[in-house]
């Protein structure tokens, strides 16, 4: 019970990168596709950001007229840096696979993975 | 100032900015864009040649971005594997940027060609970046610089290319992200990112299911970034429909950094001993890349697109490498590491011919090779070579590589792996034999098509340089081995 509840954040980010797993390869439709990879993305972003936190502690920034340090007191703020960067690379996946979906659009008239795939047959 | 000094992060910053600058310049003088995407990579080549001279004479060097100290601060580590790799990629990015002046001009509208620079550039820094860094999340960011150039670039092909782009874009994201876990995991268990921190760190900690759970993440992400057999399925259909200077320079360069990444992650951060002795990895790896060589070899045999057939040799090649990589001794890493150049050299050359091909006659269909040696002398006698190296007859560079991987693989005594290996060269054979039969001692019937003469001197020159190369390296092996592989040996091999 107690690895249920007390890291119910874990679980919950290996439910949302279930999801999105399965969205990535299960959907026809390739927009799904893409939010599915949205989703599993952020499910990183959650378990990135869970191991950074502590019971009781605050934010890092460091009080002047503090004399020692105790880190037990602040929460890690290496985590949430790593993952400012992460959701570029995330926002410009995104884009790219926005742009190419804009031209699969405009060569298929069609978003759905069968048809374009029926499409393709039918010219050969 | 000495620049030598920084040279190991100019490589790097240098194509950033250029990808950048190139934009501009394409609104100020479009014609001065080429010039200036081909001195770029030539000044990248000079830098990857002044590091592996520093490598081999002042041993390893250690950049410290900003001045920070290496657990907290990101490092640029480069020893002789790095210097080697650079070399390659810069110089293999360089040759291909010559041989893309002509080539895209066929297959890319001219109104996009400065942006066509600008990804090339950027998919060069990617692999520059992941190739000095020595730091795991930082790789991971060059690795997405690398890769979203890489679909971008790929997406820009023939009209089937988009939607080889989409999956390439599906998978790939899938592999970065689980690399980003095995980062994510690593972190938690020991607080740091710095690789050479890490290999300290580490060791005490292999028991761990962390540990277990982080070295999977990064085997199966990276796995599919350089397409080993089950997680290939993105790189022929990508390959295939790329322009012929992206399918040359990707399938040269962004698989064999690829490669270099596993060699990092299994010999530098973790220590040999725990792949191979204390966990089965290794052995899953070297039955993996076994299926992968048969597996590669047999598709390779039906197909009729010359450049598809190029796509699973490719992935042959890559179960070679991670082969080599996972046996265990000597002669199988050197194998490995040297494959990469050759592999590197001759899948360039072959690609970059095969768009040669495309550019004159318009097709990739094996069919239509035939008589091609009245037209296209050169190219062919270029062909010839890169496809002898492929099967590995001796001297060319293909012959080394092959015999220190079987030489290492009966010494490590994997009899079915050694008849794998042996399995493809024979296939390679049979395939490439298949052509050059069709190239020289077929007649063409329809000679009114094939009234055209050799491929432009700017396509010529490149393709020239790298059967060049193939042959000198070939001569040369032993002393690339003994000057610089023989330095990036893990330890205890």
């Amino acid at each position: 019970m107690e690895t249920v509840i007390g890291k119910y954040n874990y679980w919950i980010y290996i439910a949302l990168m279930m999801i999105g797993f399965y969205a990535m390869i299960a959907k026809r439709n390739l927009v799904k596709k893409i939010v599915g990879m949205n989703i599993f993305q952020t499910a990183i972003i959650l378990f990135f950001i869970s191991t950074a936190y502590k019971k009781d502690a605050t934010i890092p920034i460091l009080i002047k007229s503090q004399e020692v340090i105790d880190p037990a007191q602040y929460i890690n703020p290496l985590p949430h840096v790593l993952m400012l960067t992460a959701i570029v690379v995330m926002v410009s996946t995104f884009g790219v696979a926005l742009a190419v979906i804009m031209m699969l659009y405009n060569q298929y008239k069609t978003l759905d993975e069968d048809e374009i795939i029926e499409i393709l047959r039918k010219k050969k | 100032m000495n620049l030598s000094e920084h040279s190991s992060i100019l490589i790097v910053v240098i194509p950033l900015i250029a990808s950048f600058v190139n934009i501009f310049l394409n609104f100020l003088q479009r014609k001065l864009c080429y010039p200036f995407f081909v001195l770029v990579l030539g000044i990248c080549v000079a830098l990857s040649i002044d590091i592996l001279y520093q490598v081999i004479n002042f041993g390893i060097i250690r950049y410290r971005l900003g001045g920070w100290m290496p657990p907290w601060g990101i490092e640029y580590v480069i020893d002789h594997l790095n210097a080697y790799l650079l070399v390659i990629v810069s110089s293999m990015s360089f040759i291909v940027a010559i041989y893309s002046k002509e080539s895209v001009k066929k297959e890319i509208p001219k109104s996009k060609l400065p942006y066509f620079y600008s990804t090339y550039l950027l998919l060069a820094t990617g692999l520059f970046g992941i190739t000095v860094t020595g730091d795991i999340f930082n790789l991971y960011v060059f690795l997405e610089i690398a890769s979203l150039s890489a679909y971008a670039l790929v997406a820009i092909g023939e009209k089937r290319s988009v939607l080889a782009s989409f999956h390439y874009i599906i998978m790939g994201t899938i592999g970065a992200c689980f690399y980003l876990l095995g980062v994510g995991y690593i972190y938690i268990i020991t607080g740091s990112l710095n690789i050479s921190d890490l290999t300290r760190l580490l060791p005490s900690l292999y028991e761990s299911k962390v540990t277990l759970t982080a070295l999977a993440f990064f085997i199966v992400g990276i796995g599919i970034k350089i397409a080993l057999f089950p997680l290939h399925r993105w790189l022929p259909d990508s390959y295939t429909f790329a322009p012929s200077a992206v399918s040359a320079f990707a399938s040269a360069t962004v698989t064999k950094v690829g490669i270099y990444v596993l060699i990092r992650i299994s010999f530098t951060l973790f220590e040999p001993r725990f792949l191979i002795e204390m966990t089965p990895l290794s052995n899953i790896l070297i039955w993996w890349s076994t299926i992968a060589i048969f597996f590669g070899s047999l598709i390779a045999i039906g197909q009729k697109d010359f450049k598809r057939t190029l796509s699973y040799i490719l992935i042959t090649e890559i179960g070679y490498m991670v082969f080599g990589i996972n046996i265990g001794n000597k002669e199988g890493f050197i194998g490995a590491v040297l494959h990469i150049l050759n592999d590197s050299l001759m899948i360039g050359c072959l690609f970059m011919i095969a768009g040669g091909v495309f550019y004159r006659i318009g097709s990739r269909n094996i069919e239509d090779f035939k008589g091609l040696n009245r037209n296209m002398p050169i190219t062919m006698a270029s062909f010839t070579i890169a496809a002898l190296s492929m099967i590995g007859i001796p001297p060319t560079a293909g012959f080394f590589s092959k015999w220190y991987l079987i030489v290492g693989a009966i010494k490590a005594g994997y009899l079915v792996s050694t008849a794998a290996l042996i399995f493809s060269s024979l296939v390679n054979a049979l395939i490439f034999f298949r052509i050059l039969e069709k190239i020289y001692f077929t007649k063409n019937d329809n000679t009114f098509m094939y009234n055209f003469r050799e491929l432009p001197i700017s396509m010529m020159i490149p393709i020239v340089i790298t059967t060049l190369a193939i042959l000198m390296i070939g001569f040369y092996s032993g002393e690339i081995i003994s000057s610089v592989i023989r330095f990036s040996l893990p330890k205890g091999f």
